[in-house]
């Protein structure tokens, strides 16, 4: 799958976009962000508070319980702040 | 004598841009040839030249493309199913914005008032906390990513009952 990453979750894991292929046990958000957190420093210090963290499959926001099988793209922001 | 109401599908624009927008010339757009809209109320946020107190030099918005379009769009058509509109226009610009420049623009057409001004007050309450867009600000000791208000959230909160719930809490 195709993971983005948006704002200061884009400049705390040193990139805007990277494919991932998670192991079969990681189900939902919550899951993939803490399998995230463990992948190095950058990682850890991006995901350290996830609670804040909001995320999107497929370009629809989605909490951390929802399930991430057959997502194409799921996306890692912070609150929004436009307007 | 015949008097002749033109009436035409409900228009609906929604534009991303990095460049300026010109707020009469969306209107204009919006009410052109058209006899049956009787009220229309634009909204544009400006970028200052403070956040928090604190002076900056720019604001540098960014966007996640594809999303951003689809859940403004999304918004446009609840507003569209909760009052009856004959038109909106949003505009939300990104990339690097000085104090002074229009950051959104929101403009919402219909026959009476009452509509015209809740759809773009639930607009852009929903603008500012659902669709996905970032500030981030110049200031003397560096850049900062503008923080999420609470009461931005309120704001959008106060839309979430339905519209017959919010008038029996009247």
């Amino acid at each position: 799958m195709k993971v983005l990453y948006f704002a200061w979750v884009r400049e705390r894991v040193g990139k805007a976009e990277e494919q991932l292929d998670p192991p079969p046990g990681i189900a939902t958000v919550g899951e993939l962000m803490a399998w995230l957190a463990q992948r190095g420093e950058q990682y850890a210090y991006a995901f350290e508070n996830p609670k804040v963290i909001r995320a999107a499959i497929d370009r629809s926001h989605v909490r951390a319980d929802a399930k991430i099988a057959g997502a194409a793209e799921i996306a890692f922001f912070p609150p929004m702040t436009g307007g | 004598m015949s008097v002749l109401v033109k009436r035409l599908m409900m228009t609906t624009t929604i534009r991303l841009q990095r460049e300026p927008f010109d707020v009469n010339a969306e209107v204009a757009a919006l009410i052109s040839d058209r006899t049956d809209i009787g009220a229309v109320v634009t909204f544009t946020g400006q970028c200052r030249a403070d956040e928090n107190g604190e002076p900056i030099a720019a604001l540098t918005l960014e966007h996640y493309p594809g999303m951003a379009e689809t859940e403004i769009a999304r918004h446009a058509d609840e507003a569209q199913a909760r009052w009856p509109l004959l038109g909106v226009t949003v505009i939300h610009r990104y990339g690097r914005l000085v104090p002074g420049d229009g950051i959104v623009l929101v403009a919402t057409a219909s026959s009476h008032r009452q509509a015209a001004f809740a759809a773009a007050a639930f607009l852009m309450d929903y603008l500012k906390t659902r669709a996905p867009f970032w500030k981030q600000v110049e200031k003397a000791s560096g850049t900062a990513w503008v923080d999420a208000k609470a009461a931005d959230d309120a704001a959008a909160d106060r839309w979430a009952a339905p519209p017959r719930q919010r008038e029996a809490a009247k």
